[in-house]
């Protein structure tokens, strides 16, 4: 098993997602299945192969760059859980 | 008068033409439908009567002024991925709550401009993670679909109507909508149109822009229609692909008139059948559907060719990489600072991880979870750039077989519906469920899900057709030809409107 509880508390951590003990055993297993399962990719010889960057062959767009668009605090602090006077209301940072 | 539910998209505009109805008339009819069949389904998780009444009249207005634009008054339901001004959009998941979009989705956008008015915000799987509409957080969709057994009774186990776009599939085969949008990032649209007997269109990645559509991986999401023919998605497609300045990956490429090559036939092309798609243990009606398909192709003059996409077998695990791994860094986001769900924690840190564990469900955190680990340090080159590299010959296998062929033609599914249940045991069997589907986006084709008959059981089974880059209009024209010869198939019994 390539997935051990340790490495799943560290995961989830680092994805900032809470896991209780018992979740914790579950995606041992389950990760490790999924990640037993996509190792199958290893039988693909890709030692002279690109990797994609994009499916599609076209150009990178480019745009000016100048200001669109503004003055619109209402709307980017409309659907937060906290706010006042369109500042975001946030737990405290830093002691 | 008739039951203008019934109709085509097709059939609904000429009514509208000829003035045998009203905008307004057909919007209630498919609003009376919708409240008295909505809670045996479940495909809607916001119906917007009144925004739906709203534009109806005004499309009636232009009508009368003989100012109709394409769509007229034709209602469609939108996926609850699609962020809609003013309107709740959650992904059907909790970590949204209640958010309230200040901007339309760019799709969405054209088809308002195009004419059509919107019912309402359908039921998908959350963040359109799921093949069978299960994990979504206001609850299963029930497909309209029922199995028939060998006593020819009627079974009432409720059916999957596929995934992640299952309140579309659910909806347009239940006539709660003339059509539908949809999102497509492993076979989200193909597969739930396969399992419901509605065509499924997934355009090349670039047709479509992806603004203010929630992502779940970027490099594979690409929207479409569900619809209930042929000639109804060439006019859903039509009017939702656009080329979009705030899409950088969406293609400044002329959008063709998709409904006037429908007649054209498929006389002279050249049809590939991929030897790798006959997977062991295939189902006796599975490779009945595909020869069916095949017969009717080559007597409409096209020429059948055996291909080899030899790369095929690694296109799920290698998407299984790649999508986890997209998807743990666009989900984020999803913090609980700006917008949608927060549950306070301790300090900064615990507010985060307690705000995602109650947010997120189940399989969109095990995914979470599986891109954060290929993502982290000393496993990227192992897992997320091998899967990269895999995917260039992927799409290379593509590149080569459009010397010797002008389309694809696959199964859509491995089986047909399945229950509730049996496959959200075992995450592993239920990604199976996009085999045939998942190359597509991995290549960032066009593909097409028609219905080509019933399983064994009386359930839809779904022929897919894939082409080649930009080219939809072969897909559409021998969509035609399978639709023609199947017929179509329509869900025999309206047990949801009765209550």
């Amino acid at each position: 098993m390539q997935v051990d509880e340790a490495t799943v508390r560290r995961i989830a951590r680092l994805a900032r997602i809470k896991v209780s003990d018992e979740e914790a055993k579950g995606l041992e297993k389950e990760l490790s299945g999924i990640l037993d399962w996509v190792k199958q990719l290893d039988e693909v010889d890709t030692s002279s192969v690109e990797p994609m960057t994009r499916v599609v062959d076209q150009k990178l767009k480019m745009r000016d760059d100048v200001v669109t668009d503004g003055d619109i605090a209402d709307q980017i602090t409309a659907n937060a859980p906290m706010s006042e006077d369109h500042f975001f209301v946030v737990p405290k940072v830093v002691e | 008068m008739t039951d203008l539910t019934k109709l085509t998209m097709a059939e609904a505009r000429d009514g509208l033409r000829k003035k045998s109805f009203t905008a307004l008339e057909l919007t209630d009819a498919f609003l009376a439908a919708i409240e008295k069949g909505n809670a045996s389904l479940n495909a809607y998780v916001l119906p917007t009567p009144d925004h739906a009444r709203a534009q109806a009249k005004e499309s009636d207005k232009r009508i009368a002024e003989n100012k109709a634009r394409p769509l007229e008054g034709l209602p469609v339901g939108n996926k609850d991925l699609f962020c809609t001004q003013g309107i709740r959009t959650t992904a059907c998941s909790k970590i949204l709550d209640d958010f309230k979009p200040t901007y339309e989705s760019t799709v969405g956008q054209n088809l308002w401009n195009a004419g059509a008015v919107m019912l309402g915000k359908l039921n998908n799987d959350e963040f359109a993670m799921g093949s069978s509409n299960e994990t979504s957080a206001f609850g299963n969709v029930v497909s309209p679909w029922r199995r028939t057994g060998k006593d020819g009774k009627t079974s009432t186990d409720k059916l999957v109507p596929g995934g992640s776009s299952g309140g579309s599939s659910a909806a347009v085969a239940a006539n709660l909508c003339l059509a539908a949008t949809a999102t497509d990032t492993g076979g989200s649209i193909r597969q739930p149109a396969a399992l419901t007997g509605t065509v499924g269109m997934k355009p090349t990645y670039g047709r479509c822009s992806r603004w203010g559509i929630v992502a779940f991986a970027s490099s594979l999401d690409q929207a479409g229609p569900i619809a209930k023919t042929v000639r109804d998605s060439a006019i859903m497609l039509k009017a939702m692909a656009s080329h979009d300045p705030k899409d950088t990956t969406s293609v400044d490429a002329p959008i063709p008139d998709y409904e006037a090559v429908l007649g054209r036939g498929v006389k002279g092309l050249r049809v590939g059948i991929p030897k790798e798609y006959r997977v062991d243990g295939m189902s006796a009606e599975i490779q009945k559907l595909w020869d069916d398909g095949i017969a009717w192709l080559k007597s409409a003059g096209a020429t059948i060719h055996e291909i080899s996409l030899p790369h095929t077998k690694y296109a799920l695990p290698a998407y299984y990489i790649v999508a986890p791994a997209e998807c743990s860094s666009n989900l984020a986001r999803y913090d609980g600072m700006r917008y949608g769900l927060r549950v306070n924690g301790d300090n900064l840190i615990d507010t985060y991880e307690k705000t995602r564990a109650a947010g997120f469900g189940k399989e969109v955190r095990r995914r979470i979870l599986i891109g954060t680990y290929v993502l982290s340090a000393g496993y990227y080159d192992a897992y997320y750039l091998k899967a990269q590299k895999v995917r260039t010959l992927i799409k290379k296998d593509f590149d080569d077989a459009w010397n010797k062929v002008d389309v694809v033609l696959t199964p859509t599914t491995p089986s047909p519906a399945f229950a509730f249940g049996e496959k959200s045991g075992d995450p592993l069997a239920m990604y199976l469920e996009d085999i045939f589907t998942v190359t597509v986006n991995m290549a960032g084709l066009p593909g097409m899900s028609v219905p080509g008959g019933l399983s064994a059981q009386g359930t839809p089974l779904g022929l897919q057709l894939i082409g080649k880059p930009f080219d939809e209009e072969t897909l559409f024209r021998t969509a035609q030809v399978i639709e023609d010869s199947a017929g179509r198939f329509p869900v025999p019994d309206a047990w949801w409107m009765k209550g």
